[in-house]
């Protein structure tokens, strides 16, 4: 199984702050790892190196081999790259069917054949398709906006995987979704892993939910990597008990 | 040698006078995000009401400044902000500067509709004699114009570093929802600032209307000299204000004398276009972080 | 929209079609100018609309633009060079430079932008009036031609009018089908939420250039056409004034809805001349409007309208099939939201 991600020694100071402070991971194909830490140990500043929304003061961000430090968000992307954000980002005016095809289109064809080519870029069956897998098929045609906040989510999901990305980035998928939805959510994550073989990182807060979902799990405290492995061995490690309770 | 002094004290009152303007616009971005495409008729409307004042109510001049101040002060500030920005403050920035823009053309056609649209000329606050300073003659309007807006500057000065309530201004511009939960009445904060910028623009007015004759066009290059003066200086600093007005004086008085006056206004606006692409937050702003 | 709106918006359509077409027959030479004249602008405001209210990129630079376009159709005109040709180059060269004026936006936004480009239509403005030996100065070009169509002239009022006509129809047919491609999709991205839009591959940089240069060259193209309209090119058309009025156009028609444009110039250019008896007073109470729509309701006319089709409370319970061609709350709103 090659190596998707590979993090080597990333640094990122604001100032005098050292929010990541010499992190280093890799990613291998069709895993799905979490990352957990309290509040405060840069697991977002992490993901926003990764992802070129910061440019890391130091270190190295290799995917499938090649160096991406400090790309463009949008080039990133198109090399199979995505990512969801903490705040919940859909757009909320255009329908659930529109969203995907906004998160999908810019990977079809150049800018030109864009402008010429089909209005949906050909992507209005992959976007059903995605709708029926998250189960939000029924609400294909409304606008997002008026969906409620765990079917947004579901959405949000469905949108970081509807162009095959070799990687997606999760930043906490959970974050704010009633019970009964969690489940869907874990549930659903779970299957495009197993059914499709995407790899994926998540960041999360929810205990639960990142130790019935990862294959792995990486603890951040402080900006750095303090344990890592399986979420049972993860969750007996007395640094980690340490981390959390101590603050 | 003589030359250059004239010119360059000239330069400085007009860039006083335009610091004047240039401050009044830039307290009310900071305090309330306004952006005020209007400020240039806020400039050009209390001179009307002082002709308002000694042409139709038989004043003489300084109680029909005093008349246009209260005017000024009740409609460019207090009606302003109640009926016009109070109501669009959840609207956003674009619609406000919308609704300016619509205030201008307003008061334009107004002023044009029911004053006339020849150019009137406005009693000096002193007579058109020179002084000799330095054995230089200099225009005794520029000093005393230079010596007012200097007065007026720094009595705002005192009044928002030295008073409680001036600080308290200060306090709402840097953030407003921690000024609030000092207890800060934020909304009575904002109004004070609009009634400083009718106060301002009134001054102003006065000052600057007698070299350009009242006219109901004054507005819109006012008004773009202001904006010019505020950016070059630095949108969120007063003394950014006080500082771009003062050199865009000059350096436009300077244009005119030895460029081109047929390109005179392309040296302010090459300027604004260098300043806003190379250092966006101006000469002595900070950058803003209120941006997304 | 539910059917009834649907219909009543189709009804609509028709039968403002129908009186277009049939204007002329009605209109004396003088009404039938002004009809054309609307045509022209609304071509300009389009194209201020998709930068503005679809991309979400402000611009007080449209009438430079407009004026680039009528000034190299005047003089390349006057001196005989085919009206197609004329028309091309100045659709072109104000492509090309509403990219290089898209830069700016790419380093700043909002009320820098709005300065940046206000700054390069005055410049402009002043490069119309002082090079004479180019433009003609202050005394402009006469005679501009009309232009033959396949030996078919397009002298009379009547005939240009059709023309003018023609290039609005085809210039809107072309907007829809960019609003409804997967641009106008990455206009909306950008214009709502440019971070999210990059994560999602969205080129924010290039679409941002893109529309300023878009929406140039549509002020190009209604520049060629307004100087065959008038017959005259001077520069006091093109300063700041008609840029603000474009602006204006656009947001009281409802920044962001397809038909923004339209509805704006003719509150602009159709119901001044109507309401001429008012004269100074239309002004007046046109700016008034103005101010009172944004207190109101700051997504314009149109959005006054969806509001009163949709329930109020219950955002966006519609379906979008067709009208995600039109960017409801545009980027009036969203400016607030952020």
């Amino acid at each position: 199984m090659s190596t998707v991600l590979a993090v080597r020694d990333l640094k990122k100071s604001f100032g005098g702050i050292v929010a990541v402070d010499g992190v280093s991971f890799d990613v291998t194909e069709g895993e799905i790892l979490g990352i957990i830490g309290p509040n405060g140990s840069g697991k977002s500043t992490l993901f926003n190196c990764i992802l070129g929304q910061l440019r890391p003061s130091a270190g190295d961000v290799r995917i499938d081999g090649r160096s991406v430090t400090g790309l463009r968000p949008c080039d990133l992307n198109r090399l199979g790259v995505s990512r969801t954000f903490q705040l919940l980002q859909i757009f909320p005016q255009l329908t659930a069917r529109e969203n995907l095809i906004l998160a999908g289109q810019e990977h079809k064809g150049s800018m030109f054949s864009r402008l010429v080519g089909p209005s949906d870029a050909g992507l209005s069956e992959p976007a059903d398709r995605m709708l029926e897998f998250f189960r939000l098929d029924h609400l294909a045609d409304e606008q997002a906006g008026s969906l409620s906040y765990g079917q947004q989510k579901l959405l949000d999901a469905a949108m970081a995987f509807i162009s095959g990305p070799r990687l997606a980035l999760l930043d906490e998928p959970a974050g704010g979704v009633n019970l009964t939805m969690l489940t869907s959510l874990r549930d659903r994550l779970k299957a495009i892993n197993v059914e499709r073989g995407a790899t994926f990182v998540v960041i999360e807060h929810n205990m639960e939910f990142v130790m019935a979902l990862c294959d792995r799990i990486l603890v951040l405290a402080e900006g750095r990597i303090i344990a890592g492995g399986r979420p049972a061995d993860v969750r007996r490690d007395p640094k980690v008990i340490e981390a959390y309770l101590g603050h | 040698m003589a030359d250059i002094l004239q010119l360059l004290v000239a330069g400085l009152a007009t860039g006083a006078i335009y610091a004047l303007v240039a401050i009044g616009f830039t307290l009310l971005w900071q305090t309330s995000q306004t952006i005020n495409f209007a400020q240039g008729e806020f400039v050009m409307l209390p001179a009307f009401f002082v002709l308002i004042g000694t042409g139709y109510f038989g004043l003489s001049f300084w109680p029909a400044v005093a008349l246009a101040t209260v005017v000024s002060v009740v409609v460019l500030g207090l009606l302003f902000k109640r009926l016009i920005v109070d109501p669009m403050m959840r609207h956003g920035v674009l619609p406000l500067v919308i609704a300016t823009i619509g205030l201008a053309i307003f008061f334009k056609e107004a002023v044009r509709e029911f004053y006339g649209a020849d150019a009137q000329p406005f009693p000096p606050v002193v007579a058109a004699t020179e002084v000799t300073v330095f054995g230089v003659a200099l225009a005794l309007q520029s000093l005393v114009v230079l010596a007012i807006s200097i007065a007026a500057v720094v009595a705002l000065q005192l009044f928002l570093s030295g008073t409680r309530t001036g600080r308290c201004m200060q306090a709402c511009a840097q953030n407003p929802t921690v000024a609030r939960l000092l207890g800060i009445p934020v909304e009575r904060m904002i109004l004070y600032t609009f009634l400083i910028n009718a106060a301002l623009v009134t001054l102003a007015a006065i000052l600057i209307t007698p070299i350009y004759l009242a006219k109901f066009t004054n507005g819109e290059w006012l008004g773009l000299y202001a904006f010019i003066a505020a950016i070059i200086g630095g949108f969120n600093q007063v003394r950014g204000a006080i500082v771009g007005g003062l050199l865009l004086g000059v350096i436009d008085n300077f244009a005119a004398a030895y460029l081109s006056s047929q390109y005179r206004m392309a040296i302010p606006l090459l300027i604004l276009i260098v300043v806003v692409l190379v250092r966006p937050q101006g000469l002595l702003g900070r950058i803003e972080e209120r941006t997304v | 929209m539910r059917p009834g709106p649907r219909r009543l918006a189709g009804i609509i359509l028709m039968l403002a079609a129908a009186f277009l077409l049939a204007a002329p027959f009605a209109f004396k030479p003088y009404g039938i100018f002004i009809l054309s004249m609307w045509a022209v602008m609304t071509i300009a405001a389009i194209g201020l609309n998709l930068t503005l209210g679809y991309a979400g990129q402000i611009s007080l630079a449209q009438a430079a633009f407009v004026g680039i376009g009528a000034y190299i159709t005047a003089l390349l005109t006057t001196k005989g060079w085919p009206f197609w040709s004329t028309y091309l180059l100045g659709g072109m060269s104000c492509f090309a430079i509403g990219w290089l004026l898209g830069y700016p936006a790419l380093r700043v936004q909002h009320h820098y932008l709005a300065f940046v480009t206000l700054a390069f239509n005055t410049l402009v403005y002043l490069i119309f009036r002082n090079e004479e030996w180019l433009t003609g100065g202050i005394y402009g070009i006469s005679n501009v031609p009309r232009p033959d169509v396949a030996g078919w002239s397009m002298n009379g009022p009547r005939e240009f009018y059709y023309f003018c006509l023609a290039h609005l129809a085809l210039v809107s047919l072309a907007t829809w089908w960019l609003i409804r491609s997967p641009w106008g999709r990455a206009f909306v991205a950008l214009r709502e939420n440019p971070m999210r839009a990059l994560s999602l591959g969205v080129d924010t940089r290039r679409y941002t250039l893109m529309a300023f240069a878009l929406g140039a060259g549509l002020g190009g193209i209604s520049g060629a056409l307004y100087a065959p309209l008038v017959q005259f090119v001077d520069p006091t058309p093109f300063a700041l004034g008609l840029s603000l009025n474009l602006l204006l156009m656009v947001v009281v028609g409802g920044s962001g809805f397809f038909f923004a444009p339209f509805l704006g110039a003719m509150v602009a250019v159709l119901l001044p001349e109507w309401l001429r008896f008012t004269e100074g007073f239309y002004l007046m109470g046109y700016a008034l409007l103005v101010v009172v729509l944004m207190v109101v309701c700051p997504s314009g006319l149109l959005g006054l309208a969806a509001r009163l089709v949709r329930p109020a409370g219950r955002p966006g319970a519609r379906s979008t099939a067709e009208t995600s061609v039109a960017g409801p709350d545009a980027a009036v709103q969203s400016e607030g939201a952020r």
